[in-house]
């Protein structure tokens, strides 16, 4: 009953896909979250223009509108991963596909815009699309601070076209003194604090620093450049930080330099959850955790981002547990993610708002995507049921209004190899 | 944002997939042929009895026999339960009795002897323990680091001589978690840094003092070999450096295996004069030879899984299982011709050059037509969720147009993976006279939201989520760990 389905609704976005973009389209019938507000069922969204132009239970279709019948079905905004290397990484062990680490200076690589490196032709693209994933941020990391990350809309097109918003974080560590090129954790701690003074200082001197008639500072003109946004509060600092002292330094840091901070990977942040929640800082982490892989994340647990969101901590749901696999080939699988949250504790709606809305907020494109409401892009993804099942078919990705789901090159060998052995493209 | 690099977590850490970091070239080449000291192999007395596991050619055959013994159990009848059996079709509303470690029937009319635990089943589904053949806890035990890091002897591409069992530490904190997970037997890896990685370990997942007291009673030992880049990149310095050279290199190792089975052979039927000298690493492929131990071959690619097919035949053994098989869909029929099993991932790829063309429709693929297909983790989080991995397969095919049933994707986890081991005859499905054990799920196994709720082995409850306090928790755990295991 399902033969072909995969590659049939993929050859469907191809003929129709280009004329899409300019008509009216009405996804009808379905169970609509528009994540904002409570499930609307039987709902219709109607999307013109790649813009969402009405989400509800009475929505008038136009007559000229092309219809999608989602009765049945369950209607979400596309999936943002707060988490991935898409882009930046194409094979991973070969160095010379690799744009995600900067060289630095010293372990400071703040002036690193890693999407300027950005592959709009990555094969990676096409599997997370077409597992509704719509938007990703695409992070850097390496040494103490990394760079900058992006948001990323996964539109087909180039990377100007996909750029939507940069930089939307600045990448820092605290979990490795060593990669930081210190010697402890303190030391770490230390060696921000000073690049956070440096920064000040250069700010307020700028002009001795042109003339030369600066103090030594530790790091390039480029990096603490970078830096200011970060000292004024604007842009967050993304410190990946496991162990719960690491992240109650964190805290500690970002209060002393009103530093507008978020925990990245948060192994063991559930044992700070309420300081996390006083402080209003939010924690991006995986669902899937429960090893105590390391000394730093001796208490990491599947309950994790459930106890977090019960406590008031602005949580998104990141794939994090494959060595880089959850970063850029799965990152389709946020979603089961999301799912082993929900078996854990989470709530379904706090889950699905972790991988839509909430990732949207901490990186400043909320106006944009993480919802269903009028005037947002028309971001938006049909499943065939509960996206968080395994049994579940994702049946149409709209990205800006354009049907964009198409055969992946994972599609076209598996198309290849369904009979063996496989018919080459040879001349008759 | 992870700051650690993916090599650097590869040897310290985790699996074998990714990529081992290069050894120095200067790494000191350990000879393989040393012969071995003389007092072994005249120590005839045989403490563990009989010979014949892993070593028949020589007197001492199983110098590190397995202590195991099932834990106690009761007499236990879950009932109205659906139960997988891997074995047949799923039966509705139907019981299972376990009795004195063993499966005594299964089916909608068994009764409870009057001493029999019931454990009420409506909702939830029973399988059989799942098997994970391709794992590497203990050798690369939790947490990490340094001291722990045990699971590539990247010493030299042939260290057939070393054992997985001899790394393996059984207060691993991630034991009783993929315990947790419904796994109850595993096959415990060397990496595959080299060529010949060594000898694995099956092992129960049961809390031991020792590794024997793990060990699988009457398990054939595996053989890892590794194909392609891992040995490559490893050894690039002194060689083998391509495809090429690992080729010549299993060949080599091979052809003095032969001799050395000959001599050895020649003696044990005449006992005339003394006896050969002993190689760990020559009894052990030997014994490939043999067909008393199962070659277990890491290998992505379809071009080279067809090229050690023939290197097989050459020398007259057969590969049970490619695992990491990312391009099984490709030759899934000359797997079936070859009678050599593929252990694959549901969704891996990409992370290497030989890994680019990983596809989730390969277990699917590999199992339609005709050839053993299963999964397995290579990763102790991904051990923990089998079923899950099965799941997203399983649902791939039907994607890709494959008809997948449940009970053949069941299979995938239990009976194939079993086969893999040669331990089709005692585990892996629920069968009248198999050993106990089994999972009773909260509900579908292949839904995100279901968990193992009980796992018994040899009939032993040994893990019950709704008694926390009863579970397992490793000498690591304790005070490590807030609450013990999770």
């Amino acid at each position: 009953m399902n033969k072909h389905l995969l590659f049939c609704a993929a050859c469907a976005t191809l003929v129709t896909g280009a004329a899409a973009q300019a008509q009216t389209v009405a996804i009808t019938g379905g169970t609509v979250y528009p994540v904002t507000g409570a499930p609307i069922q039987n709902g219709t969204v109607l999307i013109r223009d790649g813009k969402i132009v009405a989400v509800g239970a009475n929505v008038s279709v136009p007559s000229d509108a092309q219809r999608i019948d989602a009765t049945g079905k369950i209607v979400t905004p596309g999936f943002i991963d707060a988490n991935t290397q898409l882009g930046l990484v194409e094979i991973d062990a070969e160095g010379a596909t690799r744009d995600l680490n900067a060289r630095g200076t010293d372990g400071i690589a703040a002036s690193f815009r890693s999407w300027d490196g950005l592959n709009s032709e990555s094969v990676m693209w096409a599997p997370a699309r077409n597992g509704g994933v719509t938007s990703v941020v695409v992070a850097p990391n390496g040494g103490l601070i990394g760079g900058q990350a992006s948001v990323v809309d996964l539109v087909d097109g180039s990377s100007s076209q996909m750029i939507r918003r940069a930089p939307v974080a600045m990448v820092a560590q605290v979990n490795d003194p060593r990669g930081a090129g210190t010697g402890a954790r303190g030391e770490l701690i230390g060696k921000l604090r000073t690049l956070l003074e440096d920064v000040k200082f250069y700010q307020a001197h700028r002009s001795d620093y042109d003339r030369a008639a600066s103090r030594s500072l530790s790091a390039p003109r480029g990096d603490l450049e970078a830096m200011i946004p970060v000292v004024e509060g604007k842009l967050p600092l993304a410190i990946d930080a496991d162990r719960v002292d690491d992240i109650e330094g964190a805290l500690r840091l970002a209060k002393e330099y009103n530093l507008k901070i978020m925990i990245v990977g948060g192994a063991e942040a559930w044992l700070a959850a309420n300081d996390l929640a006083a402080a209003h800082v939010p924690v991006i982490a995986g669902a899937m955790n429960n090893i105590p892989t390391s000394f730093q994340t001796l208490n990491q647990r599947q309950e994790n981002v459930g106890i977090l969101s019960k406590a008031g901590v602005p949580v998104a749901i990141i794939g994090n547990n494959g060595d880089g696999d959850e970063e850029s080939f799965n990152v389709r699988n946020v979603r089961y993610e999301a799912g082993n949250a929900v078996a854990y504790g989470m709530s379904h709606d706090a889950a699905l708002r972790a991988v839509t809305l909430t990732p949207a907020e901490l990186f400043g494109v909320a106006d944009h995507v993480g919802s269903l409401q009028v005037g947002r892009d028309a971001n938006v993804v049909v499943w065939s049921g509960d996206p968080f099942e395994f049994s579940t078919r994702v049946e149409h990705v709209f990205i800006h209004g354009k049907e964009s789901m198409s055969p992946s090159r994972q599609d076209m060998l598996t198309k290849r190899y369904m009979t063996l052995p496989p018919k080459y493209e040879t001349k008759p | 944002m992870r700051t650690t690099s993916l090599l650097f977590l590869c040897v310290t850490g985790v699996a074998c997939a990714q990529n081992p970091a290069p050894t120095p070239a200067a790494a000191p080449a350990q000879a393989t042929t040393a012969s071995a000291s003389k007092s072994t192999s005249s120590s005839s007395q045989d403490s563990a009895g009989k010979p014949g596991l892993g070593a028949l050619s020589v007197p001492f055959a199983n110098p590190f026999p397995s202590t195991y013994v099932p834990f106690p159990s009761r007499t236990t009848l879950i009932r109205n339960a659906t139960i997988m059996t891997a074995a047949g079709p799923t039966m509705q509303n139907a019981s299972i009795l376990l009795r004195d470690g063993k499966i005594i029937s299964v089916g909608t009319s068994v009764t409870a002897p009057a001493d029999a635990v019931v454990i009420d089943g409506t909702g939830k589904y029973v399988t059989p323990g799942i098997i994970d053949v391709h794992s590497h806890l203990g050798v690369y035990a939790a947490p990490g680091g340094e001291g722990l890091n045990d699971g590539n002897e990247a010493t030299n591409p042939n260290t057939a001589n070393v054992w997985a069992e001899h790394s393996v530490w059984p207060q691993d904190p991630q034991f009783p978690r993929i315990l947790a997970g419904g796994v109850t037997t595993v096959q415990i890896l060397p990496g595959s840094a080299n060529l010949f990685g060594g000898r694995s370990a099956i092992l129960k997942i049961v809390p031991s003092r020792t590794v024997q007291g793990m060990k699988f009673p009457g398990a054939k030992y595996g053989l890892k070999m590794a194909c392609g880049e891992n040995p490559k990149r490893v050894y690039a310095g002194r060689g083998p450096s391509t495809r090429m050279g690992n080729v010549a290199g299993y060949r080599a190792a091979y052809i003095q295996a032969a001799e050395y089975r000959r001599k050895w052979d020649e003696w044990n039927a005449n006992h005339k004069g003394a006896p050969p000298n002993r190689d760990l690493a020559l009894e052990t492929l030997a014994e490939v030879l043999r067909g008393d131990i199962l070659p277990q071959m890491h290998c992505y690619r379809a071009d080279e899984m067809a090229q050690m097919l023939d290197v097989a035949k050459e020398f007259g053994f057969k590969i049970r299982a490619f695992h990491h098989a990312v391009e099984a869909y490709k030759i899934a029929d000359l797997l079936r011709e070859n009678g050599t099993a593929a252990a694959m991932w549901a969704d891996w790829g990409g992370f290497k050059e030989e890994a680019m063309d990983g596809i989730q429709a390969n277990i699917a693929l590999v199992d339609a037509a005709g050839a053993r297909a299963m999964i397995h983790s290579d990763d102790p989080s991904g051990s923990q969720r089998l079923n899950q991995e099965v799941a997203k397969a399983m649902y791939a095919g039907r994607a890709a147009g494959i008809n997948v049933s449940e009970d053949e994707a069941v299979k995938w986890m239990t009976i194939n993976p079993a086969w893999a081991l040669d331990l089709d005859s005692k585990i892996g499905s629920l069968e009248a006279g198999k050993d106990a054990d089994v999972v009773l799920w909260s509900g579908d196994p292949f839904s995100i939201y279901s968990k193992a709720e009980k796992v018994w082995i040899d009939g032993a409850m040994m893990f019950d989520r709704d008694d926390p306090a009863q579970n397992w928790r490793t000498d690591f755990d304790l005070g490590f760990v807030k609450g013990g295991s999770r």
